[in-house]
């Protein structure tokens, strides 16, 4: 019964790399259990049904915290497809972040329809700007493009909080300055249709990202050409595509994604959140890695994937109400997250399992 | 207990295709014993199966009568079994010792400890007379080099059983020989050996027994000695093949192609690896370059094609200079370019078939409109060339290039480049790894171009194939061209001559 349904799941490959993500998450969450019977055995098994499920009763923050990392995961994963390593969705983020906020501090004279959709394209276009930088290095000089985006975050960085501090400190609070209200991301409804959390028209662009980047990578002449250059740099040469330009727009693409996602996170009101001068990059921004690789590059296993991450996080909340401190909570979470990342590594392991165990059957 | 290796009934499947059917191979002990079958017939498969990478649907394995499971490569090695690949498995920024040793290091104190390893080495090479340096990196050693390194690793894993997956397809004439007559001192000592190859003489030459197959089904084994080439063809295609290929009288006409003093640079010293390279191609010939492996030939082409930069020479297509277009504005003008190397230029093996297919033409209006490509024609396309090249492979169109068997890789290159109908058709080493049927084929398909009035520039290196083919031999050597000759007027021992260096003759642009 059991490798009858495992056989069905992977008659062909997509099959395979759904269940493979699937078992991924399965091992993810058996680990976490067990971080939470070693560190609280007594209540380890609510406080593991709390964190899987509590956040169904909470769609609206699930959506709010799987907003930006859907965009990074999609920075992450479009990169990924073309054969890119883009581990600077973080710089391309606070980069993206800082113009969103710039935008929407300054430019009043804006109509004030327009001026969050503005401030939102600002963000987008830092990004890519960002992104292109490490792109042009690697298509032109041949540096290796983990390297350059690692070192384009800590530029964004520093730059970022110089930003801050001295040009939209917001002394009162010590933080960025808050955006005009006309610049905020506007609801439309959506925070009231999903309840309490802060589902603004920034999840449905998210969305579109999703729908837009599958039909460039599954249904355009461009798609084609960067996975062609991803798969095989050399066979790309030889059919003529110019593999250069394909790194450098595969990176302002995937670095414009991880722009709108800094809009989507700081294009808030007093009460949302606000960049500040401590100098640490924005998580989000490294969330996109394991969002991707969970959802294995592909767009809709990057929405699932970003959607599981945020239950997670959400019922990681819930979690609270046990005997969990708080750094705990966290650590558990991101073993979660990062444990099944790992797994994913392994998906050709997990394959050759999969058809070990259904050959045994049909000897048997 | 007469068969060292009884593989009984195999069966075995993929999404869409029997690559087994009931196959049964019985080795004995100290024979050479050659597989034979046409491209996708299942001969590959087969030998995985044996040495653990895929496991049959049915059927069972006996290594000396006893019923055994091989679950991977390394179950295959405690049983003696060894095996080379079609495609080579080595680690090319490790060393040829570092690479024999792989999965089987000795460590001392958690360090890699290679001393003994390499006198291992050492020992095994000066006994088979398989010369090589155990410190040289895989990267800088040539393939029939590579291959040793395969067969030593064999060795030093102690194995018993020897498996060759078309070992000779990458070798030049003289590497040939060379590995038959290991061959048959391995089988002297008392080792068996499974030999894949499409050549027919060369089993002929060295196998005892041959096992044929084709589509996945076993036809029968014969004694080589008993049957005649013509009979192992036959019984592998299930019809009869014409070795001579039957060729028309050229019709020349006016020039397409010209080379004009090229010259190319070595990149690491002051070597010229093209000295003053001058010859053309007409239309209605078959134009063909010969010459021993690396004196020049893929430097040639990959100029030529623009793969590889250079700064002195012109090339001329149909009276103008084409020499500084870029790859793809020599693709639209009319050259197509079947590869040396298929699957590091030829291919996106992730791809599947169909899109291979489209590789420089996807932006062309018949595949794309508004930049969204047209799957319904791009599928079309690919079922018109599947049916028209007879590639088989088991899902069609959506085969992912990677699970298709070597000759029908091919087989889709030659389909591509051919059906653009180029006015130069580049075609380096075209019949590699593909079956006598198929050869005949592809021989039927480069004279029909040339009959069609387009010009054809064939690289080579088997003579038979230059002799036969070809309407003007240019031989390579060293970099030069040092002869240009008709094939009625020369015959192999001067071509042999020629290739070695040992003799000239003059060479001038018709
Ligand atoms: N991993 C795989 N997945 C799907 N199909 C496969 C796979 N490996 C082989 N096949 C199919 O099985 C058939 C037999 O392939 P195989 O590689 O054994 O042929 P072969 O006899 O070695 O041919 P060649 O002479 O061209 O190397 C082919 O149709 C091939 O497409
Ligand atoms: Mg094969």
């Amino acid at each position: 019964m059991l490798a009858k349904f495992i056989h069905f799941i992977t008659r062909t490959e997509n099959r395979i790399s759904v269940s493979s993500s699937v078992l991924a998450i399965i091992s993810g969450l058996l680990f976490g259990l067990i971080i939470m019977i070693i560190t609280n055995p007594l209540e380890s098994i609510p406080a593991f049904f709390t964190i899987i499920f509590s956040g169904f009763t909470d769609i609206g923050r699930v959506l709010e915290i799987a907003t930006p990392i859907i965009l990074t995961g999609l920075s992450v994963g479009f990169a990924f497809k073309t054969g890119l390593f883009n581990i600077g969705a973080a710089g391309q983020l606070m980069v993206g972040a800082i113009a969103a906020i710039y935008v929407g501090v300054e430019w009043t004279f804006l109509p004030s329809s327009i001026h969050w959709l503005i401030a939102l394209l600002a963000a987008g276009v830092a990004g890519a700007f960002w992104g292109a930088i490490p792109g042009f290095l690697k298509a032109y000089r041949n540096v290796h493009e983990v390297v350059a985006t690692i070192m384009m975050n800590y530029i964004g960085l520093y730059f970022v909080s110089y930003m801050v501090e001295y040009r939209l400190y917001d002394l009162e609070n010590a933080r960025s300055l808050t955006v005009k209200e006309s610049a905020i991301i506007p609801y439309y409804g959506l925070d009231k249709l999903f309840g309490r959390g802060d589902v603004n028209f920034g999840f449905i662009i998210s969305l579109i990202s999703v729908l837009i980047i599958f039909i460039i990578l599954s249904k355009t002449t461009f798609g084609y050409q960067l996975k062609a250059v991803g798969y095989n740099k050399d066979a790309s040469k030889y059919a003529g595509i110019n593999e250069k330009n394909g790194i450098v727009l595969a990176m302002v693409i995937s670095g414009l994604l991880a722009g709108l996602a800094g809009a989507t996170i700081f294009l808030t009101g007093v009460s949302g959140r606000h960049l500040e001068t401590t100098e640490v990059l924005v998580s989000e921004g490294f969330d996109g890695i394991p969002v991707a690789l969970i959802g294995l590059s592909h767009p809709f296993g990057i929405l699932f994937s970003a959607l599981f991450i945020g239950l997670l996080e959400q019922g990681g909340f819930y979690m609270q109400g046990f005997n969990f401190a708080p750094e705990i909570i966290d650590i558990i979470t991101s073993s979660i997250i990062y444990f099944s990342a790992l797994v994913i590594l392994f998906k050709g392991f997990i394959v050759k399992l999969y058809k070990k165990n259904n050959m045994k059957d049909v000897k048997g | 207990m007469e068969h060292v290796i009884e593989m009984l009934n195999i069966t075995k499947e993929f999404p869409g295709v029997k690559a087994n059917d009931n196959v049964t191979l019985q080795i004995k002990r100290g024979e050479i014993h050659a597989l034979l079958g046409e491209n996708g017939a299942g001969k590959s498969t087969l030998m995985s199966i044996l040495f653990g990478l895929y496991q049959p649907d049915n059927g069972i394995i006996k290594v000396n009568g006893e019923t055994v499971k091989i679950s991977n490569p390394n179950d295959a090695n405690d049983l003696g079994i060894g095996m080379v690949h079609q495609h080579f498995k080595l680690v090319h920024n490790f060393t040829v010792a570092e690479n024999i040793v792989l999965g089987q290091e000795e460590t001392k104190k958690g360090l890699l400890h290679l001393d003994e390893a390499i006198e291992k080495i050492l020992y095994l090479s000066n006994r088979y007379k398989l010369k090589v340096n155990p410190n040289s990196y895989i990267q800088d050693i040539s393939v029939g080099m590579q291959q040793r390194v395969e067969i030593l690793k064999m060795l030093y894993r102690d194995a018993e059983i020897l498996i060759f997956d078309e070992p000779t397809a990458v070798l030049t004439p003289q590497e040939i020989e060379e590995l038959m007559k290991i061959m048959k001192e391995f089988a002297a000592e008392g080792k068996s050996i499974i030999l894949i190859t499409h050549k027919l003489n060369e089993i002929k030459n060295v196998a005892d027994r041959c096992t044929v197959l084709r589509k996945g089904r076993g036809i029968g084994t014969v004694n080589v000695d008993d049957v005649s080439l013509e009979t192992m063809a036959e019984m592998m295609v299930g019809r009869k093949v014409t070795f001579k290929v039957n060729k028309k009288a050229p019709r020349m006409g006016d020039e397409v192609f010209r080379v004009e003093n090229l010259y190319l640079q070595s990149a690491n010293s002051e070597r010229m690896q093209l000295n003053n390279i001058n010859f053309n191609v007409r239309r209605g010939e078959i134009v063909c370059i010969a010459g021993i492996e690396g004196n020049g030939q893929t430097e040639l082409i990959k100029t030529i094609t623009g793969l590889t930069p250079h700064k002195k020479g012109k090339l001329f297509l149909e009276g103008k200079e084409i020499t500084h277009y870029s790859i793809r504005k020599k693709t639209m003008a009319g050259i197509g370019h079947i590869p040396e190397d298929r699957h590091k230029h030829g291919l996106v093996l992730d791809y599947n078939l169909a899109e291979n297919l489209i590789l420089q033409t996807y932006f062309e209006p018949q595949f794309q409109k508004f930049g969204f490509l047209k799957f319904s024609s791009i599928y079309t396309n690919a079922r018109a060339l599947i049916e028209e090249y007879d590639i088989r492979c088991g899902k069609g169109p959506y085969s992912i290039v990677r699970s298709m068997s070597g000759g029908n890789q091919q087989k889709a290159i030659i389909a591509r480049e051919m059906d653009r109908e180029p006015d130069l058709l580049i075609a380096v080493q075209p019949t590699r790894g593909l079956d006598v049927g198929a050869i005949e084929y592809i021989h039927k398909q480069l004279l029909s171009h040339r009959d069609n009035g387009k010009a054809v520039l064939l690289v080579s290196l088997e003579l038979d194939e230059v002799m036969n083919v070809s309407d003007r031999i240019l031989v390579m050597y060293e970099g030069e061209l040092v002869a240009n000759v008709l094939p009625e007027e020369t015959n192999e021992n001067e071509l042999g001559l020629y290739m070695a260096g040992s003799k000239r003759g003059e060479v001038h642009v018709s």
